[in-house]
């Protein structure tokens, strides 16, 4: 209990992922927050790496996590763009009412 | 030792409950609010397990431009009024059963994986680099520009890529706007921009812009 060791930092990883897929299927309101629930599956996945890198003593993982982070903020950057220019478009970003494609 | 232990549970309390904010908070403020939280507290744990330089450039990436960002985009689409219909919706609710099952589905697959996992002991002599003789921030130093060098450069292309892209998908041009042309202010003679003309005695000039 006293004695934090990897399982628990995964365990961690693994409740702040499920969290986030869970704010991506039960979403009715607007992207955005969708786009904050993948930031947050991305953060899950920074911790797994820092918490291995960490408990085997190799670095490599603290470097890809470096790399996750410059993707998502790339991601985040273009996905806040489309939102930005489907709303001037459509004049709404509400889940429900995206449904030009039908799906 | 317990110091550390109580530290973590204090942390990852607040992340974990944080982050169940992020999806369910009516507002959409709310939401980037709890997100920052959640990154701050998550730093602090990289910190806290000696990541320092992960922490740190977590906390600025992250709470200092994403976050920043997201609260600009929610802000100039004036979205924040839209309540929060999260478990409502006009086609029925039937996504919700569907989508917590597959959830919990999700959930108890990575705990049986992480309960189960064991790594070989010998597999902790790996070491990359020494970690305990420099700071964290020396030895990512060392690797980062020699080892991952074309991965690093890769990486400032993406960048590059996301920050042309984002442009190119915002700007508009608008009519109506008076703009600066420098070729055709630059290029422009004296016979275009004057004009002599004699003045009769008593008759004067009109002039037509």
């Amino acid at each position: 209990m006293f004695e934090i060791g990897l399982g628990h930092y995964l365990t961690l990883g693994a409740v702040i992922f499920t969290i986030g897929v869970v704010g991506i299927f039960l979403n009715r309101k607007n992207i955005i927050v969708i786009l904050m629930s993948i930031e947050l599956i991305l953060l899950s996945v920074n911790i797994n790496l820092v918490s291995f890198s960490i408990f085997i003593n190799d670095l490599s993982g603290q470097i890809f996590t470096l790399f996750i982070l410059t993707v998502a903020a790339a991601e985040a950057a273009i996905g806040l763009a489309i939102i930005v220019v489907y709303y001037r478009n459509a004049g709404t970003i509400r889940v429900e009412e995206i449904d030009k494609l039908k799906g | 030792m317990i110091a550390h232990a109580i530290f973590f549970y204090i942390f990852s309390f607040i992340a974990v409950i944080s982050a169940v904010m992020v999806t369910v908070s009516k507002n959409t403020v709310h939401s980037v609010f709890f997100l920052i939280l959640d990154f701050i507290s998550i730093s602090c744990l990289f910190i806290m397990i000696g990541a320092e330089f992960l922490g740190m450039i977590m906390l600025i990436v992250y709470v200092g431009a994403v976050a920043v960002l997201f609260l600009f985009v929610v802000m100039m689409l004036n979205v924040a009024h839209q309540k929060n219909t999260f478990f409502k919706s006009t086609h029925g609710s039937r996504h919700i059963p569907i989508g917590l099952l597959v959830s919990l589905i999700i959930f108890f697959e990575l705990v049986i994986v992480v309960g189960g996992w064991k790594y070989k002991p010998d597999l902790i002599n790996s070491i990359s680099l020494e970690i305990s003789e420099v700071s964290n921030t020396h030895s990512i130093g060392y690797v980062l520009y020699t080892d991952y060098i074309h991965l690093f450069q890769l990486s400032g292309m993406i960048l590059l890529v996301a920050m042309i892209g984002a442009i190119i998908l915002t700007y508009r041009k608008r009519e109506g706007l008076k703009r600066q042309s420098y070729f055709s202010q630059i290029s422009r003679e004296k016979v275009d921009g004057v004009d002599l003309v004699d003045v009769e005695k008593n008759k004067g000039v009109k002039i037509d812009v």
